[in-house]
């Protein structure tokens, strides 16, 4: 008798959700635009097949990056799904040689124990069942930590985590009790037979002397099949479903699929890969420095899988990217982020059972707007022809001394230039986008991509991040784009800039949009070497911190900007540097504000060393001019 | 015994104080860290609102200091305070320790760096000056632009580091408005053909004569005010400045040419003052000035006790209430020596 009714439960579960798993990626896969689908073709049966696999073992089961990351976190998450994956694997094997026949179906692996009661009496069968009790071991272990950190994320060096919803925590006490329960229904089992090794063998025997373990044994291989059972049925409507989704998620992103600009199945897939583990609400700025613990991706994400109204959590973010960097998972949470800001709120709406279970896709439509264009006004402006063109933007305008440096850089180059915003020109668009007013951006940016046709430039040079990840990513420009670091890299290169070396310790931060906005990180610390002793601070390139001063947080007040912008100067400034560098206005701008260090941008750094009595640029300007009147006059 | 009192600061609260304290037979030892006692005063070239000479201020203060019960260094600046058993030791920058059975502070405020509001341009455009800068002019008789020119159009800008929530202070500095108004209207008397405006977000003139000031400077001095934070400064091929504003009485973004522009400086906790609250552990505000026990009733009082405040360390003040809030300090000094005794 190989059956028993105590199974159903299970096989109830597995088979929906292997079932609803394809269904699902069928769907998805559908809903893909066409280059994508060509994409994910083409990923199938070339090199990122075993790509995919590789990151999957490593990343969904070993859970590498969260464990260099966060190691009793990472040990948490291994446990559990290598555990698990490790138990099934070596439970399938264990059926088949040890069974009666091969080729079992898959509840034998899992309740093996039951159909065989005695095995585990000769010598390889006991190594045998050791091997299994090292795994759930290994597996109850991970779990205890789980347990310990829903009631104190810190144990596990977390300093915050998620909130559960109730399938959630349903589904997680289904899961939690899984292991558990297995493990009581083999030692019962075992404590009956005298089988069992150094967990399940011991646990059973020490049970069997004071229970009825024959009577005991039978309702826990229920408890255990309904546990399981009702953990695959749920799994769907749970935070859970990241554990299928990022297969998929995985062999897309591998071949080549990337979010973009639009919502769609890419978006969704994003969405529901989510573990909602809580390592971006420890990566965020907002949340160790201003203690605003509630607007970080993780529930960015669950709010749209729940289609909640996010529009809060939305703007509330400084759009840094230091959670894309820091997620395990290699979710494209600020470009979802960006997307979702587009959107007018959304109505919660109605849900029935079938629509938790397959909810429409997840769309994000644009905010519509009147029809009318919002900046007729603008000026007509005749751009020169020319070679360089060199657009300053609003914020640098804002901060003179970069521009008067980088005037100084293009005279001193020699090279045929223009300015293209001298008298104060058009934004570039990207506040307007970052507010989610995208179409009356892209006004902006087609009024700016006329000027600069025109203009025939064969270089087009920004000062400004925010300005070039816009040109990047929303013009479509025949110029060569240049952040004014690039530009002066190739200066220096070229050998159109001479210039000396000052010997100042300086360090370097990173601008959000230059470096993990755009990738930009060697040609400004190149530059840097080129004139100035450049020392580490400990959050370079990907990790570098946010200004606090980021156009993209609509939500909070200057207090709390400052007080971002104070802690990161703070952390930058810890090894006393002469200046700190960096390569953004708005930076500049912002750690002006909060340190006694001189802030410079790399031109200005740059611009002083071209010379060869330079001016010394004066950080106390005030006591200069009072001990010499007479030079102001 | 008993009545060694350390005032840290020789400005004009830090004057009158210890005059005060040393008529009523304490021991006094003024600290002051520049060369010269006067603080900001001796910068001054006339006061509002009656314009008066400023030397005459510093005259009286002088007299006041001018005591046997004085013991003045000057180019000595404080490090610290320490109570211990009853008394204070006061730390001094050239390591000596001096033992206080109270102690005033009286540290005075730094005017805001203005070039950290650098879309104003200051050290970087020579044309742009501070309000410090042209009291200096003033005493000089000699308004001039950086090339030695005259200027024709002059701008003031209110409120610079000051209610700018982006520079960190929130606080109205309370006295640029009346200043600004003085120093147009001393503009107009120097130069007779020069133009002046000032670009302010609201007029505050709330001390005794300023609103009267205010109107004089609009009937007979033809001074332009104009409703609006400066947002930006450039400069054109001319060497002029170009101030951006936006006109909000009329609601229209305004481009204007001017030859030189004013910076009115806010005031800011002075960072001497920093010092001495972050090494003897005295509460300051959200504004970063000294938090005084209480607003209403214990002004002079800090969260030490043996230790009080006189002046624009607590907040920003003009003389006439620096010079009241230091006398204020001296009865509660008095007050606490007495207590002490018995």
């Amino acid at each position: 008798m190989q059956f028993d009714p105590f199974v159903i439960p299970f096989n109830i579960g597995l088979y929906f959700i292997l079932i609803y798993a394809v269904v699902r990626s069928v769907r998805w896969f559908s809903n893909l635009s066409r280059p994508d689908k060509l994409r994910l073709q083409r990923g199938f049966f070339g090199s990122a097949f075993g790509r995919s696999l590789k990151e999957i073992f490593m990343e969904s089961l070993i859970h590498r990056k969260i464990l260099k990351a966060n190691f009793r976190l990472g040990y948490m998450h291994m446990s559990l799904a290598f555990g698990w994956f490790l138990l099934i694997l070596f439970g399938t094997i264990e059926a088949d040689i040890f069974g009666t026949r091969h080729l079992n179906p898959p509840y034998k692996a899992i309740f093996f124990k039951f159909f065989n009661p005695d095995h585990g009496r000769t010598g390889f069968e006991a190594v045998y069942s050791f091997l299994m009790d090292l795994i759930l071991a290994f597996i109850l272990s991970g779990l205890i930590l789980a347990v310990i950190k829903r009631f104190s994320s810190k144990v596990v060096g977390m300093k915050k985590t998620t909130k559960l919803k109730l399938p959630d925590k349903i589904a997680l006490t289904s899961l939690w009790l899984i292991f558990p329960s297995r493990l009581i229904a083999e030692s019962l089992t075992s404590g009956v037979y005298g089988t069992g090794s150094f967990l399940t063998g011991s646990l059973g025997s020490v049970l069997a002397s004071f229970l009825p373990a024959n009577q005991l044994a039978y309702p826990f291989w229920w408890l255990y099949s309904l546990s399981l059972g009702t953990f695959f049925l749920l799994l769907p409507v749970t935070r859970y479903m990241h554990i299928p989704t990022e297969l998929f998620l995985i062999f897309a992103r591998n071949s080549g699929i990337r979010t973009g600009d639009q919502s769609g199945a890419f978006t969704e897939i994003q969405t529901y890969s989510c573990s909602s583990c809580g390592i971006c609400i420890d990566a965020c700025q907002l949340n160790f420095s201003t203690g605003i613990t509630n607007i970080q991706s993780a529930y960015l994400m669950k709010g749209i899988r729940n289609n909640e109204d996010v529009n809060d959590i939305a703007f509330n973010c400084l759009m840094c990217g230091r959670c894309d960097r820091y997620c395990p998972v290699g979710i494209e949470l600020t470009p979802i982020r960006m997307i979702r800001r587009r959107a007018e709120s959304v109505e919660p709406p109605e849900k029935s059972l079938w629509s938790r279970y397959f909810p429409d896709l997840i769309k994000i439509v644009n905010t519509r707007s009147n029809g009318h264009p919002a900046f007729s006004w603008l000026p007509q402006i005749k751009t020169e022809a020319t070679e360089v063109l060199y657009y300053a933007g609003c914020m640098t305008h804002l901060t003179p001394a970069i521009k008067k440096a980088m005037i100084r850089i293009l005279d001193a180059s020699g090279m045929n230039y223009r300015f293209l915003d001298e008298a104060g020109g058009v934004c570039c668009g990207r506040p307007l986008m970052l507010a989610g007013k995208d179409k009356e951006a892209r006004e902006l940016i087609n009024f700016n991509s006329g000027l600069i046709r025109d203009s025939g430039a064969r270089i087009l040079v920004t000062s400004c991040p925010i300005c070039y990840k816009v040109f990047r990513e929303s013009y479509y420009l025949e110029v060569e784009l240049m952040h004014h670091t690039q530009f002066i890299k190739m200066l220096i290169d070229e050998d159109m800039l001479r210039l000396r070396f000052l010997r100042k310790k300086v360090v370097y931060h990173a601008p959000c949009d230059l470096g993990r906005g755009s990738g930009i990180y060697d040609e400004p610390k190149d530059v840097l070497r080129h004139v100035a002793r450049l020392q580490p601070t400990g959050f370079d390139d990907d990790d570098s911190l946010c200004c606090g001063g980021s156009l993209g947080n609509t939500r909070i007040s200057y207090r709390q900007k400052n007080k971002i912008a104070a802690d990161a100067a703070s952390a930058l400034t810890k090894g006393n540097p002469e200046i700190l560098a960096t390569a953004c206005p708005l930076c500049k701008k912002t750690f002006t504000t909060v340190t006694d260090t001189r802030v410079a941008d790399i031109a200005e750094i740059v611009a002083e060393a071209i010379a060869p009595n330079p001016p010394e640029l004066k950080k106390h300007v005030v006591k200069e001019l009072y001990r010499e009147p007479a030079d102001m006059i | 015994m008993g009545r060694r009192v350390v005032v840290i600061g020789g400005g004009v609260a830090g004057m009158e104080a210890a005059g005060q304290l040393a008529r009523r037979g304490c021991n006094v030892t003024v600290f002051e860290k520049e060369t010269e006692t006067g603080g900001h005063v001796k910068n001054w070239f006339h006061l509002f609102p009656d314009r008066k000479d400023s030397r005459d201020v510093l005259r009286y203060l002088g007299n006041k200091i001018n005591h046997n019960n004085i013991t003045l260094f000057t180019g000595i600046a404080v490090e610290g305070i320490r109570p211990s058993n009853g008394s204070f030791s006061v730390f001094t920058g050239d390591g000596n320790e001096i033992t206080a059975d109270a102690v005033v502070v009286a540290t005075g405020f730094d005017l805001f760096r203005s070039e950290k509001k650098e879309e104003y341009g200051y050290g970087i455009y020579e044309n742009v000056i501070t309000s410090a800068d042209l009291e200096r002019m003033f005493r000089k008789d000699q308004i001039r632009m950086h090339d030695g020119s005259i200027p024709g159009k002059i701008g003031l800008v209110h409120c610079v580091g000051s209610r700018d929530e982006k520079a960190g202070n929130l606080y109205c500095s309370k006295l640029c408005c009346v200043t600004a108004v003085k120093q147009a209207m001393e503009i107009a008397e120097h130069l007779e053909d020069a133009k002046v405006f000032c670009f302010y977000m609201d007029m505050r003139m709330g001390g005794a004569m300023y609103e009267e000031l205010y109107r004089e400077a609009q009937e007979n001095y033809g001074i332009g005010f104009i409703r609006g934070k400066v947002s930006e400064v450039a400069q054109n091929i001319d060497n002029k400045l170009i101030v951006k504003v936006e006109d909000t009485l009329t609601g229209r973004p305004l481009k204007m040419e001017i030859d030189l522009l004013v910076l009115m400086a806010g005031m800011e906790m002075s960072e001497g003052g920093k010092k001495i609250a972050q090494s003897a552990g005295l509460d300051t505000g959200e504004n970063r000035f000294f938090k005084p026990a209480d607003l209403h009733f214990a002004s002079n009082e800090s969260n030490i006790k043996g230790v009080f405040y006189a002046g624009t360390c607590t907040m920003p003040m003009n003389i006439t209430e620096a010079i009241s809030h230091a006398r204020a300090a001296a009865a509660d000094v008095m007050d606490y020596l007495d207590k002490q005794k018995n």
